[in-house]
């Protein structure tokens, strides 16, 4: 089996890599780079538990190929925060305890940080269609749905808006 | 906002693992990586139901890269033996066959051959080389198909009991239980109305996103490290000697994060597997569940079938019931029937009752418990007849349900007479909520139903050490499944007085902290927190006898107060408070470190009670029900973490939403599963939900020192007929038979047939 | 002398269907050991299987626990959980 060399843009930085035809690009997040945040849970596109940014859109690593990341910029859980600096997001699902299990919140925290990347002000519904892509089995949703409004507002009050 | 005095215990404050979770950097079970690893991967049966004529590893064996290959044979014959391990009746020749067949597949999906290889895709391969011969069998796969005297059967050894005389022909029942109180048909002649009815449900699955995952390193010399994702650590430790034959010290586990568990992780399917292959390779092992995988061969909950009588007054009072239950196992003996057939009637205080459950085998997965085990089932059924006969009766459901409620000195059906609880509580802040009385427009309708879960205590061990610099280090043995790690340390910061980020909980491996029992059964805030408080209370102690020394006062003279050593009064002396740090600091010389562990088999864990109130809108075009609100008012003891208590209640109302509206196995006539991923087997999603209101009700638990009463179980209990309930008042329609899907539902209200108006 | 009940029908095969018994002792470990002297097996099936509600508060593997002599005891399958 011989390898492709891929070079792409992963979290801002130039990041090359080889890998195998059928590798997916979550296969090569998790096993080739060692960014094991984003995470496998139905390797089918229906879970979103692998959810990546690529070029602004949110879509599951699972779904992608490896060697389509040639040439594309792609953003995972690993750099949604900008060094100990959290994004508010992820500030808001801690102190609205959005979480419980834990293992779908870097999914969903990039699939929220590209809803609020392209709207600012959604609604509970547009968000609750937003996220779901996203299953999550331990909150029922409430609180994730209140910690993305949250952080909405405050991302919006700091922009001026 | 903090309750009677207490600084820490009642508010909410960041939980300690919460940046690593939000940031990617939690390591669960998949995210380890351990030096020279291999990965593994399972070949499982494509037949329900058939013979192991042969395995031919040959050609896998042969396959570059593969490194080692395990069947049944590499395991040891365990006899079988009944034990009480883990979550319910556990026999462990039953579990060694369920990590890997012996003679015979019993479902498909079923492990028969497992192989260790230096990639995945080589894995991979090699599972495709493995030669299986089957003779297939028929199967059986509905629970009453199996119990039918002709019906195929899976195990020639397993013979009904609880039945007399001793049945000499096997059977697919595996157990007969049964409870009674009073006079069932004297009662049943008091009654002024009957009304009997069945219900059915379909075995559903936790759907914990992380799928199962281990990696694990057998040394030559017989000491093995697990790493793996589970709700136990030590039931993972336990259950690998057993089935391994290694002595228990010689195993140690590590316990990664766990990727939710509901019960559905508290028992084995890899780790065994993976030691052998790591054992035979001389490497560690990596075995990573597929979604698929999950589905075909992990346990789900129970299927069953539920009949219903009831017999009451014209007034309302319930004077004679009776339940028969029909529950599936799957593969091997062990469904919560029982459990199922002590909750149905726990909210009520009812004369005359009398209870029959079945356990019956079927060529489906061998069941697991999921959250309250076998009480949504029965629930489902008793709370439906409860709302068919509040209607027939033209009283308010609730109302029906205050006037039967049980209360301090209301005698079960399973014998035991209450005390201390708070379901009549439940009841009023239903009918006494805003929601009850909400307006409702065209195709809406409103349910009521509640619902009981015993909780449980059980073996917890904690230990709370003092660090030099006056920082607290709490070591404990339960994987944090709900945020439960945050409620030790808010535990410990109470006690001892210091602020709850200078307090660092830490789940211990087994070798680093005493045998605690899983993380289920709703007990460890109740049961580990009992004993993190308890060595905070001897560090307490531990760190006044430090200042009594110090100050050279008797340590009785000594108080300990917000954090800080006093003197007890003018006449101990007049001393300056030492802070904890102050104390830390000087520990060395004033006897050695400040620690303390205990271990306790915690009793006294207390009942939930629940009752939830349900609104939906249905599409009567689509048959499409959508949830409007719900409102989950629950008796939570004392909630140590408010917003932690909140979240189990939402999460268990989510589940029993997608159990009662969507979620079941669907099986070929193969008896393959047809739905063995999360497009086809559709649990709720964000934009199926409302928002949903917990209401917790605090009746404090006096066995707890901070009043704590599990919580996580009690909320999927009543969801399921809550829900049915609020169809039938929406529409009219009474679906009694679960998943009530959209093209079940268009088909009823086009047909019709299922109208009943009130007799 | 505490009272002492087997719920449901599963035990009572060892019992030859008796199910009420009045056992002298005081501590729940004392009990089951009375019993399984009358009944050789049921102390290994109530250790293993059984919890143990004392006036109406449950028990799993609590030897020590006291019985009042007026106590209400009843045996039921053990609890578990998910």
């Amino acid at each position: 089996m011989s390898k492709y060399h891929v070079t792409t843009t992963i979290n801002g930085e130039p990041v090359e890599y080889l890998c195998e035809a059928q590798q997916t690009m979550l296969d090569v997040l998790r096993d080739e780079l060692g960014l094991t945040g984003s995470k496998e849970g139905c390797s089918s596109g229906d879970c979103g538990a692998c959810s990546i940014i690529v070029d602004g859109n949110v879509m599951c690593s699972c779904l992608m190929l490896g060697v389509e990341a040639e040439g594309h910029s792609i953003q995972t859980i690993e750099g949604i925060a900008q060094g100990d600096k959290l994004h508010p997001v992820q500030q808001k699902f801690l102190e609205h305890a959005a979480l419980q299990c834990g293992f779908c919140t870097p999914g969903l925290i990039v699939a929220a940080k590209a809803l609020l990347d392209v709207n600012l002000n959604p609604t509970e519904e547009e968000t609750r269609y937003w996220l779901a892509g996203n299953l999550c089995r331990c909150t029922g949703y409430d609180k994730v749905i209140r910690a993305v409004l949250d952080a909405a507002a405050v991302m919006r009050a700091e922009a001026g808006r | 906002m903090a309750i009677d005095g207490l600084k820490v215990v009642g508010t909410r404050p960041i939980r300690p693992d919460g940046v690593d979770k939000v940031i990617g950097r939690a390591a669960f079970g998949a995210d380890m990586v351990m030096p020279g690893m291999l990965w593994g991967k399972i070949k499982r049966s494509p037949h329900a139901h058939a013979r192991i004529l042969s395995i031919d590893t040959s050609k896998a064996r042969a396959l570059p890269g593969v490194k080692a290959v395990v069947t049944a044979a590499d395991f040891p014959s365990i006899p079988s033996e009944e034990a009480f391990m883990g979550e319910g009746p556990m026999n462990f020749r039953d579990l060694s066959r369920n990590c890997m067949a012996a003679d015979k597949v019993l479902y498909d999906g079923h492990a028969v051959a497992a192989v260790a290889a230096t990639s995945q895709a080589i894995a991979e391969e090699a599972v495709e080389l493995i030669d299986v011969k089957y003779e297939v069998l028929p199967h059986v796969i509905d629970v009453e198909a199996a119990m039918a005297p002709d019906a195929p059967i899976l195990h020639e050894d397993l013979f009904t009991s609880g039945v007399e005389p001793k049945p000499t022909k096997p059977s697919n029942i595996a157990k007969k239980v049964g409870f009674t109180k009073g006079d069932v048909a004297a009662g049943f002649k008091e009654a002024e109305v009957v009304i009997e009815r069945r219900y059915t449900t379909q075995p559903v699955h936790q759907a914990y996103i992380e799928p199962h995952a281990c990696v694990v390193s057998a040394a030559p010399d017989g000491q093995c490290t697990i790493w793996s994702s589970s709700q136990g650590q030590f039931m993972v430790r336990a259950y690998c000697a057993k089935l391994l034959g290694i002595d228990i010290a010689n195993i140690r586990v590590v316990p990664a994060e766990i990727g939710g568990g509901f019960g559905g992780k508290t028992l084995v399917y890899l780790e065994p597997v993976a030691l052998a292959l790591s054992k035979q390779a001389g490497r560690p092992v990596k075995i990573v569940m597929s979604r698929e995988e999950v589905f075909r061969g992990t346990g789900p909950a129970a299927g069953s079938v539920i009949e219903v009588k009831l017999g009451a007054k014209r007034d309302g009072r319930i004077v004679a019931a009776e339940l028969l239950l029909k529950y599936q196992a799957g593969a091997f003996p062990g469904s919560p029937v029982g459990p199922g057939c002590m909750c149905a009637f726990a909210m009520y205080d009812l004369p005359n009752v009398n209870i029959v459950g079945y356990d019956v085998v079927s060529n489906r997965p061998k069941v697991a418990a999921y959250r309250a085990p076998g009480a949504p089932n029965s629930s489902f059924g008793v709370e439906s007849c409860l709302d068919e006969l509040a209607r027939m009766l033209k009283i308010d459901p609730l109302r029906l349900r205050e006037i039967n409620a049980a209360k301090d000195g209301t005698k079960t059906a399973h014998g035991p007479t209450f005390t201390n609880i708070g379901y009549v509580q439940t009841v009023e802040a239903a009918k006494n909520h805003p929601h009850y009385k909400a307006p409702l427009g065209p195709n809406q309708g409103r349910g009521v139903a509640s619902g009981f879960w015993f909780n449980i205590g059980g073996e917890s061990s904690a230990a709370c050490h003092i660090n030099e610099d006056g920082t607290a280090t709490v070591v404990e043995g339960n994987p944090d499944i709900g945020g439960s790690r945050a409620s030790m340390a808010m535990m410990a910061a109470e006690v001892l007085g210091i602020p709850y980020d200078r307090v660092r909980p830490v789940v211990g491996d087994t070798s680093s902290i005493g045998f605690t029992f899983l993380t289920g059964g709703s007990r460890v805030t109740f049961a580990t927190g009992m004993a993190v408080t308890q060595a905070a209370e001897k560090v307490v102690v531990e760190l006044k006898k430090r200042a009594a020394m110090i100050w050279d006062i008797s340590p009785e003279a000594v108080e300990w107060k917000d954090g800080y050593a006093v003197p007890a009064g003018a006449n101990a002396g007049n001393f300056e408070p030492l802070s904890l740090a102050e104390i830390a600091l000087k520990s060395g010389r004033t006897g050695g470190p400040i620690s303390a562990e205990v271990s306790i088999n915690a009793q006294g864990a207390g009942p939930g009670f629940a009752t939830h109130i349900c609104d939906v809108e249905v599409d009567p075009e689509t048959g499409h029900v959508k949830i409007l609100r719900y409102t989950a008012i629950q008796d939570v003891g004392r909630a140590i973490h408010p917003s932690y208590v909140e979240g189990q209640i939402q999460g268990g109302v989510a589940q029993g939403i997608g159990w009662a509206l969507n979620e079941e196995y669907i099986y070929d006539k193969d008896g393959r599963l047809d739905n063995a991923g999360f497009l086809d087997y559709r649990i709720p999603v964000a934009s199926d939900m409302p928002m949903i209101e917990p209401v917790m009700i605090e009746v404090p638990n006096p066995r707890h020192p901070f009043g704590a009463r599990g919580v996580g179980e009690v909320p999927i209990v009543p969801p399921m007929a809550a829900v049915a309930n609020a169809i039938a008042d929406a529409t009219g329609m009474r679906m009694r038979d679960l998943p009530i899907s959209p093209p079940k539902l268009r088909a009823a209200l086009d047909a019709g047939t299922l109208k009943e108006a009130a007799e | 002398m505490p009272r002492v009940v087997i719920s449901g029908v599963a035990a009572r095969r060892l019992t030859g269907g008796q199910s009420e018994f009045e056992v002298e002792a005081d501590t729940v470990h004392r009990m089951i050991r009375e019993l399984d002297r009358r009944f050789p097996g049921l102390g290994r099936q109530i250790d293993e299987g059984m919890a143990v509600a004392i006036n109406g508060e449950i028990f799993q593997d609590a030897y020590a626990e006291r019985l009042a002599p007026d106590a209400e005891v009843y045996l039921i399958p053990k609890i578990g959980g998910g």
